[in-house]
């Protein structure tokens, strides 16, 4: 069921679509839609180029957060898109505005209370500066699959809840100038965001919150259909496959680096 | 003066990335493959006990940074750049990222994972304090602070708890080399700076992003001057730079200090003398004046002096950063030295039991024998807390001293992001101990020079 599914979602080529194909199940279900990566983005149709299929939405499972690509199905990066408005930052967006450490008693590995922490992304962020709310009043996920920022994102305290929280969120990636490292390390080990570099300095300057883009990641490239600009990406390499498995125990025991667990 | 790199190094720069898990591929511009049978060590039982790193078998020059990842990778010879996997010597975490880790732990592994808690205090310090701090090894911890232990000589950095499930599994992680900057510093410590002035001026010089994936070593008169818990200072702020560890040379200093608190066998390294690092900065500390780091970035850096006009609503004395022993006998000095009471409210609150302890009986020197918390009481501050992280990073909103309402505070405390403290739009000061004490008795930013001098 799942490859006829995906072979389908693949013919018609519209981004959004290739990517649900991209995040088919392997053995947990049957069918697509159950294993969909929360996203309730709004489709923005005016300026852009691309024909967006009215999706719904379906209800983000969290036990199936990370679902390995089916055998039977050859995924790699470059069906890995994402489309949707973006979300801008500054330079130097440390984990303290990310995740403020009062909510750091939320445990990531308890559904619900990853779900909570996900309704808190960013919200440390001044409002002075950042007027939209990355998660709307009310809601619990980000209308922002993707985040554009400046240098030095996840500055900071090493909490790996700041990477879980924009993954919780609903965000996908985050394209920025340039990292720090230890939020880029739990980004990957964790698998919930690409921690995606633009070769662009100053690219967080050409774009606004709520400019539609989309991000190829095996075409290294990002378009803003709003301004019409497109970026050049660093490409992911070796950190795609580990986010793609789900982080590094997945990608660890899909490799068989490590057994799986024994219970 | 910086130490150029030569032509097959020059591939670092390229690889801006942190490492990942990836057995069969290379990086793009290296040509050594990672044997991916390698990889598959992760699960093998105890390895034998790892070969001194003899310097005579040393074919290339290394710094500190690099000999430690060698040996710890069981590798001759290593360069900036490579991804390494790294026996893991000692892994720490705390209460904050434990549970997390244990529960990852668990669920990865499978094993009855067993924690005995003894509450010490603020983790960095009490690993010091409680001799688990070795040079030469590798400390891996749950908190970006961990790069406090390079104090030792050691490699220690900040990890999150889904690498550190990993590596409470296995014993290893996957790690790159980084490159290193060094610091020299020179020239007799004025007795009115502190080791957080040191670091301040440096994070100002390079920004916080100025050492990111880099080594930060420092090396010089000053430092040998040091003793271990400024040297612990110094350290703890590199990730505020963006830097991965960084290193202080272990000497007699390091020796005596770790005299009563281990007896495991532990084997410093030193860089070469030709080693490659990618800057060198020179520093005659002499000329230096005490600093604060204005909100909202730890590289907003200023002369306290020139801050003078700031009115201040509050001070904190404390974190892994500023809350040990020496922060407070240097906070004691000042209010000693002054005699007056503070101004605004001044909250003290030491990283560990022991600092507690020591706060209420160590004699301050010229005091006639008090000790800092009569001298602490006499100025007027709040009684010392319990010891603990406290405020440093706000928590929830009834952490003692947190910052509650848009307050400005000076703390000698390591970041000053917003909100970092609390409220979103609190001002804080990151200063030395000297500083902090100096501005509580004026109400405004204040140089200690004003009462040490």
């Amino acid at each position: 069921m799942a490859t006829t599914a995906m072979a389908a979602a693949a013919i018609s080529a519209t981004p959004s679509t290739v990517k649900n194909s991209f995040y088919a199940c392997n053995n947990h279900a049957p069918f697509l839609s159950s294993c969909r990566p929360r996203l309730s983005f709004h489709h923005r149709l005016s300026s852009s180029p691309l024909t967006l299929p009215s999706l719904s939405a379906p209800k983000y499972s969290p036990i199936h957060r990370h679902c390995a690509a089916s055998a039977s199905s050859k995924v790699d990066a470059s069906i890995a898109n994402f489309h949707g408005p973006c979300y801008v930052l500054g330079d130097n967006i440390d984990t303290d505005q990310i995740i403020p450490a009062e909510y750091l008693t939320l445990v990531p590995s308890k559904p619900d209370e990853y779900e909570k922490l996900g309704s808190y992304a960013f919200i440390g962020l001044p409002s002075a500066a950042y007027s939209t709310p990355f998660i709307a009043s009310g809601a619990t996920k980000t209308g922002f699959p993707i985040i554009i920022a400046g240098a030095n994102f996840g500055c900071g305290s090493s909490r790996e809840h700041a990477p879980v929280a924009l993954g919780a969120a609903g965000s996908r990636a985050v394209i920025a100038e340039s990292y720090a490292r230890i939020f880029f390390r739990n980004s990957v080990a964790t698998g919930e965001i690409y921690p995606v570099e633009c070769e662009r300095v100053g690219l967080w300057k050409e774009c606004t919150t709520g400019d539609i883009v989309t991000v190829e990641l095996g075409e290294n490239r990002l378009i803003n259909h709003t301004t019409g600009k497109e970026y050049k990406l660093k490409p992911i390499g070796d950190a795609g496959p580990v986010i793609e498995a789900g982080g590094i125990f997945a990608y660890a025991r899909k490799t068989g680096m490590i057994a799986a667990p024994s219970n | 003066m910086a130490s150029l790199l030569n032509a097959s190094s020059s591939a670092i720069f390229g690889a801006k990335k942190e490492l990942c898990v990836a057995p069969c591929s290379s990086m793009a511009h290296r040509s050594r493959r990672h044997a991916s049978n390698k990889v598959l060590a992760v699960m093998a039982p105890a390895q034998s006990p790892r070969t001194p790193s003899a310097s005579g078998s040393v074919k290339h020059a290394m710094t500190m940074t690099e000999k430690i990842l060698a040996r710890a990778s069981e590798k001759s010879h290593l360069e900036p750049g490579e991804n390494v996997w790294v026996n893991v010597d000692v892994l720490m975490t705390h209460d904050v990222c434990g549970p997390g880790t244990i529960g990852i732990f668990k669920k990865e592994f499978g094993q009855n994972a067993q924690a005995n808690p003894d509450y010490k205090g603020v983790c960095h310090i009490a690993l010091a304090q409680e001799g688990h701090c070795r040079p030469g090894e590798v400390l891996l911890g749950t908190d970006s602070h961990t790069c406090n232990a390079g104090a030792f000589g050691q490699f220690a950095t900040g990890i999150g708890n889904t690498d550190a499930g990993f590596v409470m599994g296995t014993g290893k992680l996957l790690l790159k080399v980084p490159p290193t900057l060094r610091f020299v510093l020179d020239g007799e410590m004025p007795n009115y700076l502190l080791a957080k002035d040191l670091i301040l001026q440096i994070i100002g010089e390079i920004t916080v992003a100025g050492a990111t994936y880099k080594s930060m070593e420092f090396v010089g008169s000053t430092i040998q001057g040091l003793n271990m818990e400024e040297r612990m200072t110094l350290c703890n702020m590199v990730v505020e730079a963006g830097g991965k560890n960084g290193v202080v040379p272990a000497d007699e200093v390091t020796f005596k200090y770790l005299e009563d608190k281990t007896s495991k066998n532990f084997e410093p390294v030193y860089s070469d003398d030709n080693a490659r690092f990618i800057q060198e900065y020179r520093i005659d500390v002499s000329k230096l004046e005490p600093l604060v780091a204005k909100p909202h970035s730890p590289d907003n850096r200023a002369l306290a002096r020139e801050c003078k006009d700031v009115k201040i609503d509050r001070v904190y004395i404390g974190s892994c950063t500023g809350g040990k022993t020496e922060d407070f006998l240097a906070a004691a000095k000042v209010f000693l030295a002054s005699g007056k009471r503070v101004k605004v409210p001044t909250f003290l609150v030491p990283a560990t039991q022991k600092v507690w302890m020591d706060i209420y009986s160590l004699p301050v020197p010229g005091s006639g024998g008090k000790t800092c918390s009569q001298i602490f009481e006499e100025a007027g501050c709040d009684t010392p807390a319990s010891p603990s992280c406290g405020a440093c990073l706000g928590g929830p909103r009834d952490t003692y001293a947190r910052m509650n309402d848009p307050q400005v505070c000076v703390s000698t405390t390591n970041r000053n992001f917003p909100g970092r403290m609390g409220h979103k739009e609190g001002q804080i000061y990151l200063a030395s101990p000297y500083t902090a004490a100096a501005s509580a008795l004026s109400g405004y930013v204040t140089d200690p020079r004003d009462f040490l001098m």
